[in-house]
């Protein structure tokens, strides 16, 4: 593939259809600019800011925006909360639909037919594989990512942690618990 | 392929880099900076046209390579000579890069939005009781099949928002009301799911009818 890829790439820079230097500032962007830590912050602000968490229940795209993360793939945002008795979890079934702005780029078990095909019917079995058991009597909420809407999950608060500034909250988020396949 | 058995344990990763390969990387750029970039319904459109088994058998990045050097081919911007040789053809066309490195970091972080204005009012209102038609339309949809036929309840309108069964096929933007539908996991998967499990899709108002 590598040396397919190199061919593709010499033609379109030969003909002027890309500019090499723009791929290597969108692999940037991609690499060092967008992740995980972006979601990390919006979650540690909304447990610590109530009126953030306000704002981000009546517009999500806009409360995220207020952190600058915004564009491809975040045009749309929603939140959903976890609570005790209530998990979410977010899946594309279609493709591969992800929140880029706050999280990056999806790891590839996200992408994977595995995953797609079974998150609706099997969610219980899924969050098993992640090492997350829920209680029988928690309710599972699965967000099939089929329009531009892009789902961020907010997990619930981890006991213990009240005396923590944003940063330190911000630490102990995780990638897979803004999905939701994990627990925090 | 929402709702399939089969397709083995989720291959979870330690650590996983946001690119396995260099070349990984080079797709994804070249599929967001090429010209052919016009709508994400085209694109998207594109790499469901990969026929299962190969789909199933290729990697993420290798559909993508797949859908980009299709989507070039059919806009004549490169032969398949070319691809395979990484040469332009003697006296062929030079053009202009539509996105410079100097605005990358803008075209990915602009506030953009797939919401449009429309005049007609919104058909349902949360708490509606809808159905999932039964719609197998040989083209592009965001239905998935597993939820077709379906009974849910409208949870919440988005406004109307470019339908990707027009835009995919170059016929417009042709917005609709969209909406997120819940479906109660029993309903959709039968009696042996958990009573109080749920799947919520954000559907078109095409896709439903009032149940």
């Amino acid at each position: 593939m590598a040396l397919r890829v190199k061919a593709l790439e010499s033609v379109l820079v030969e003909k002027g259809l890309v500019d090499p230097a723009a791929l290597d500032a969108i692999v940037d962007h991609f690499e060092t600019k967008v992740g995980p830590r972006n979601g990390a912050r919006v979650v540690a602000k909304a447990w610590s800011d109530p009126a953030y968490l306000e704002r981000l229940r009546a517009d999500a795209t806009a409360a995220i925006a207020e952190l600058d993360f915004t564009g491809r793939q975040g045009e749309h945002m929603v939140a959903v909360e976890n609570a005790p008795g209530v998990h979410n979890l977010v899946v594309c079934t279609l493709c591969s639909c992800y929140p880029w702005p706050v999280l990056g780029l999806p790891p590839v078990w996200y992408k994977s037919p595995a995953y797609r095909s079974r998150a609706v019917i099997d969610p219980r079995g899924v969050l098993a594989e992640f090492g997350t058991v829920l209680p029988e009597d928690t309710e599972v909420q699965v967000w099939d990512s089929t329009a531009e809407i892009r789902y961020l999950v907010i997990p619930q608060r981890p006991a213990g942690t009240d005396g923590l500034d944003e940063a330190a909250l911000a630490a102990l988020v995780t990638r897979d618990g803004m999905i939701g396949t994990t627990r925090l | 392929m929402g709702g399939m058995h089969g397709l083995g344990p989720t291959p979870i990763e330690a650590d996983e880099p946001v690119f396995h390969h260099r070349w990984e990387g080079r797709v994804h750029a070249m599929t967001i900076a090429s010209p052919t970039r016009g709508n994400i319904d085209v694109g998207r459109h594109e790499r469901e046209l990969i026929p299962g088994p190969d789909y199933l058998s290729m990697s993420y990045y290798q559909k993508w390579f797949a859908g980009l050097s299709t989507l070039l081919l059919k806009a004549t911007l490169v032969t398949s000579r070319e691809i395979a040789s990484g040469q332009a053809a003697p006296g062929s066309a030079r053009g202009t890069p539509r996105l410079a490195a100097a605005d990358v970091t803008e075209a990915m972080t602009r506030p953009s939005s797939y919401l449009r204005e429309v005049t007609a009012p919104p058909a349902f209102q949360p708490g509606d009781q809808v159905r999932a038609k039964q719609m197998n339309p040989p083209g592009h949809t965001r239905l998935p099949r597993y939820a077709r036929g379906h009974l849910g309840v409208i949870e919440r309108r988005h406004g109307a928002h470019v339908l990707p069964d027009s835009n995919a096929h170059g016929l417009g933007e042709d917005p609709r009301h969209l909406y997120t539908v819940v479906f109660a996991a029993r309903e959709l998967w039968g009696p042996d799911a958990p009573a109080r499990d749920s799947v919520r899709l954000d559907l078109w108002e095409p896709y439903l009818e009032r149940a």
